[in-house]
């Protein structure tokens, strides 16, 4: 069974920006289909590791092996610059905070979708033309628009055409920065119902940074707590949140306001 | 399995909190806590508020971390131990072996009552449409009107929302249920109807704890009484 192996092993990822350190002998597990959340107020170096994890930026010291699909765990610093990127096409996604960030905004939200499977290798026109009407569809965007400029679409809109463009390659992994942070309430919980059936769904493994612990509550099986680049509190969810140990916890998860 | 092996076996419990928030007070809850529960078995737990029952029950499902001891769990064959397992392992345990009916439901925006009961059958394996069978003809057990089924339970009433967790609780027929005070809110047919459910689960080899206020679905299910009064960690409350 696939799932009695992990898909990405973290060991002492350490980061720093001059005299800044913005992560710290960071070091974890992911299995497959498991979702990791990773929560802390700004400037706790959590899009910092979310970077290095993908490949995106190189750490000063430890390693990040990811198992591919030929089953070999391998370090991805390692690895060659076009095999990174060739990775990031075929098994990974990455869901950033400002879908201008993750899409083309000048060519059509169809394009958009079909760009990703061409460079997974589709060529037939009619087939990704149905994949994207169908991923229009899933990610709840009106059909009418798949020949639109995503530029025309509304903040919600983009972000889950985003996530539709992330995942219609079927990815292994997908990494997302506060996926959910620059949109209206409302827009947000729809989003957040949406990403969740779909991570259930697809057995996708996730890592999520939010500062929000009800979207990291609603999404994620484990939490990291970050502070200052160093992972002050892990577990289970659950247990993170209603049970907090350390200092840090126990201050974020009674500052939320309830309503 | 046979009617007398043991589902769920708690041994050496100690649990306190430390608030750190507030001058790190030190809250002792209990010490050195024991208890066994067999298959077919329903246990309640007793004890004056704040000796520690739902903190005993959010520990059994490992919501609330173990200072010392262990929890283990009858779980694919082998013993689990809830205190020390990795993430992945508690919520495999979750999903096929330990339910857990709280007091309140937790909701999520726009998920309907019908797919919030059949979620755990479904997370099993079963397929849509037997899980979506299964989950109403428990809706429909418990009196949950059809016109709901629909909705997201956000809005409903205490009594509603309590059963439809129940409801969720007790589809998939877990071998280990947690319930704490599954009728809270419910009038006399519907405490009933979960007197029902809770019978039928031990008939089946269900092992249970509960928080049963209601004295009288206390007397109806329990097969014994765990007393929590004398389990109060040396010191009482605060230190």
């Amino acid at each position: 069974m696939p799932d009695d192996q992990m898909l990405l092993r973290v060991e002492g990822v350490t980061k720093s920006f001059g005299a800044v350190r913005a992560c710290h002998d960071v070091t974890f597990d992911l299995w497959p289909g498991e979702v990791l959340g990773i929560v802390g107020e700004s400037g706790s170096g959590k899009t910092t590791l979310l970077n290095c994890l993908a490949g995106r930026l190189e750490p000063d010291s430890g390693t990040v092996a990811y198992r591919n699909r030929a089953d070999e765990l391998s370090d991805i610093f390692a690895m060659s610059e076009p095999e990174r990127r060739m990775l990031s096409r075929t098994d990974w996604g990455f869901v950033h905070q400002n879908p201008r960030d993750g899409l083309r905004l000048d060519i059509t939200a169809g394009g958009n979708i079909g760009e990703r499977m061409m460079m997974v290798g589709a060529r037939h026109y009619g087939n990704i033309r149905t994949e994207a009407e169908t991923w229009m569809d899933r990610v709840e965007l009106d059909l009418d628009r798949i020949d639109a400029a995503p530029r025309t679409f509304s903040g919600g809109m983009q972000q889950r055409l985003q996530i539709a463009r992330n995942l219609v390659s079927g990815p292994r992994l997908v990494f997302m920065d506060e996926p959910t942070g620059g949109l209206d309430v409302s827009v947000q919980a729809r989003l957040l119902d949406l990403l969740r059936e779909l991570v259930r769904e697809l057995r996708v493994a996730v890592v999520i940074v939010t500062h929000d612990l009800a979207v990291a509550r609603l999404l994620s099986d484990r939490l990291m707590v970050m502070r200052d680049g160093t992972v002050v509190e892990s577990g289970l969810t659950d247990q993170v949140l209603d049970d907090p140990q350390h200092e840090y916890s126990q201050l974020l998860v009674s500052s939320i306001l309830q309503v | 399995m046979t009617t007398s092996s043991i589902m769920l076996d708690v041994s050496g419990l100690s649990k306190s909190f430390v608030l750190h928030t507030q001058g790190s007070a030190r809250i002792a809850v209990f010490d050195n806590l024991s208890l066994q529960v067999h298959a077919g078995e329903c246990v309640a737990l007793d004890g004056p508020s704040g000796a520690g029952k739902s903190t005993l029950m959010r520990m059994l499902y490992a919501n609330y971390r173990t200072d010392t001891g262990a929890v283990r769990v009858h779980h694919r064959g082998t013993m689990v131990d809830l205190a020390t397992a990795p993430p992945r392992t508690v919520i495999d345990v979750r999903r096929r072996t330990l339910g857990y009916v709280s007091q309140f439901l937790r909701v999520i925006p726009r998920v309907s009552t019908l797919d919030v009961v059949a979620e755990p059958l479904r997370a099993l394996g079963t397929a849509g449409e037997e899980a979506d069978e299964r989950a109403r003809g428990m809706l429909q057990r418990l009196n949950v009107p059809e016109r709901l089924w629909d909705l997201a339970p956000a809005t409903f009433s205490g009594g509603e929302q309590q059963r439809v967790n129940v409801a969720r609780g007790f589809v998939a027929e877990l071998p280990v249920l947690l319930l704490d005070e599954p009728t809270a809110s419910l009038d006399a047919i519907n405490r009933q109807c979960v007197v029902d459910l809770i019978g039928e689960a031990k008939s089946r080899g269900a092992a249970i704890v509960g928080i049963f206020h209601d004295r009288r679905v206390r007397d109806d299910v329990a097969d014994r009484v765990f007393d929590m009064s004398e389990t109060l960690a040396a010191g009482g409350a605060a230190a």
